[in-house]
């Protein structure tokens, strides 16, 4: 009982500083991208060739002068960040980030908490992650930040719906289950579930972008009409919660997407390499090469997410709505209907 | 502890959070915080469906009416700008009425829970029912009519929702 409470506690808090560090530097890579992009260099002052930037950043949000609003309601104003941090973290109870380690005959999976219901809990925590910019946006009191919570909120909803159905179609294809690790570890053979549901994916990444409220969907906080949207009147490190959660969604976002729809830990090959290199299955350094490939298939996603903000325009609202429910909804029953059909064929479903 | 297990700490308490946020929520002036409240109480609802093994009916709970049906309540009262200090008083004949069907429903509950002690009390702790799998097979087998016919009705209100948003452009077409 101990044991299984000092190896949970040990998960939780190796994933949560996890989560923060990667955000933090993604902030880094984010500027180094863009820069990059726009044949510049960069931060490139602090540390060596900028690494301590995140650092240098973090202390200025926590020593900025910290303003609430006197015509705000304080309780809500204090509550909106801190919600959209904690949905934010919470979401990574549910992957799975490496194989099972197996240690003195007991078998600890590296993943916090497999409930069987994995997949609809990453909607529901999806669904709830506006409250956070609805709450900071509404308490502000400021008509920007309203327009903006408001924004968020229609958005994400109406993006919510083809995801979920998106999510549908790869779980049939799958095999049936809702558990995450069941799903990766279906995709053991080598054969991931993009090569069944490439147009499943290309929906969920779309509706992971808005979800997100990544470019070209930021909207919610479109500098060129709404000063700073939902977080106009945030200063200091609240203001830092809601930048900071942003990356965090991002990370998590990639996370998801990898074990979904391309295998999570697993890569082509995978067995034969740990025979070759004589490593047991179940042993520390076959989980630990695991997450190094999951992180790098992160990283690959995190890459793609900048590349598309740095690349696209932001959308116009009314296109985005048309996006949201003329094209990606029908799109996404008709890869439902598409699923089931080659499912039929394939064996997998029985009437 | 006092001789219960977990379980029923875990009910007592999650009970007594439901209890007391429904109240503040219909006691609270503002209507973003009344919203607000009702959503914790979803919350602890949900946390009874995990009690009972549950968990798709909690998860639902959220998505459903925390996730999707509050948002769009609380993005109406954001969008109308409601206030505390803005809302109309009742008159006194609008609020006896008020008064007289929630005892009206009041004494509907106590006689439905009269004869609660003659039902037969399915063990609800160790049950598998509520997972996913076997849900689906009762819902698409045992249950398949109702369930068809709840779709319908969704689908009628739908439909009726649609007509009623589009009823302006009509006119202007006629």
């Amino acid at each position: 009982m101990i044991a299984f409470i000092i190896y949970k506690a040990i998960l939780c808090v190796g994933i949560f500083v996890l989560l923060l560090g990667s955000a933090a530097y993604a902030t880094l890579w984010e500027r180094k991208f863009a820069a990059f992009l726009q044949d510049r260099k960069g931060p490139s002052r602090a540390g060596w060739g900028g690494l301590l930037q995140p650092l240098a950043d973090g202390v200025k949000m926590f020593m900025k002068e910290e303003i609430i609003p006197n015509v705000s309601n304080r309780a809500l104003f204090i509550l909106g960040p801190s919600l959209f941090m904690v949905t934010a973290v919470i979401t990574s109870a549910v992957v799975p980030w490496a194989k099972p380690v197996n240690i003195g005959g007991h078998v600890y999976d590296m993943q916090i908490t497999d409930i069987n219901i994995g997949v609809i809990y990453l909607l529901g925590v999806a669904s709830i992650g506006v409250y956070g910019i609805m709450i900071g946006g509404w308490s502000s009191n400021n008509k920007f930040a309203l327009l903006g919570a408001v924004r968020a909120s229609s958005q994400m909803i109406s993006y919510e719906i083809p995801m979920g159905i998106a999510l549908i179609a790869l779980v049939i294809s799958s095999g049936g289950s809702l558990s995450l690790k069941t799903i990766v570890e279906g995709q053991d053979a080598g054969f991931a579930n993009i090569l069944w549901q490439p147009l499943g994916f290309l929906i969920f990444f779309i509706c992971a972008l808005a979800e997100t409220n990544r470019a070209p969907f930021d909207l919610p906080e479109c500098e060129t009409e709404l000063v700073g949207g939902y977080h106009t009147e945030y200063s200091s490190m609240k203001l830092g919660l809601y930048l900071f959660a942003e990356y965090i969604n991002m990370f998590i976002s990639s996370a998801v997407i990898a074990t979904l729809y391309f295998g999570g830990y697993n890569f082509p090959f995978a067995h034969e390499l740990y025979a070759k290199l004589g490593l047991a299955e179940g042993s520390a350094m076959v989980s630990l090469i695991g997450f190094g490939v999951l992180l790098a298939k992160i990283f690959g996603f995190i890459c793609l997410f900048m590349w598309i903000r740095w690349t696209l325009p932001r959308f116009r609202y009314d296109q985005l709505m048309n996006l949201g429910w003329k094209t990606l909804l029908p799109l996404s029953l008709f890869n439902l209907l598409l699923t089931v059909v080659v499912e039929y064929f394939r064996g997998n479903i029985h009437f | 502890m006092l001789g219960l297990s977990i379980t029923q700490w875990l009910f007592g308490t999650l009970s007594l959070m439901a209890i007391m946020f429904a109240l503040m929520m219909v006691f609270t002036r503002s209507p973003v915080n009344s919203a607000l409240y009702l959503i914790m109480t979803f919350f602890c609802i949900a946390g009874h469906y995990l009690l009972l093994n549950a968990q798709f009916l909690a998860v639902v709970q959220i998505v459903v009416y925390a996730g999707a049906i509050m948002v769009l309540f609380l993005y109406i009262i954001m969008l109308m700008n409601l206030n505390a200090d803005e809302e109309p008083r009742k008159h006194v004949l609008t609020r006896a009425i008020a008064a007289i069907i929630g005892g009206m429903l009041l004494f509907v509950m106590i006689g439905a829970l009269r004869g609660a002690e003659q039902l037969q009390i399915v063990q609800g702790g160790a049950s598998q029912i509520g997972l996913v799998k076997n849900l689906g097979k009762v819902l698409f087998t045992e249950f398949l009519f109702p369930f068809e016919i709840a779709s319908v009705l969704l689908l009628a209100a739908l439909v009726g929702a649609i007509m009623i948003g589009k009823r302006d452009t009509n006119i202007n077409t006629k």
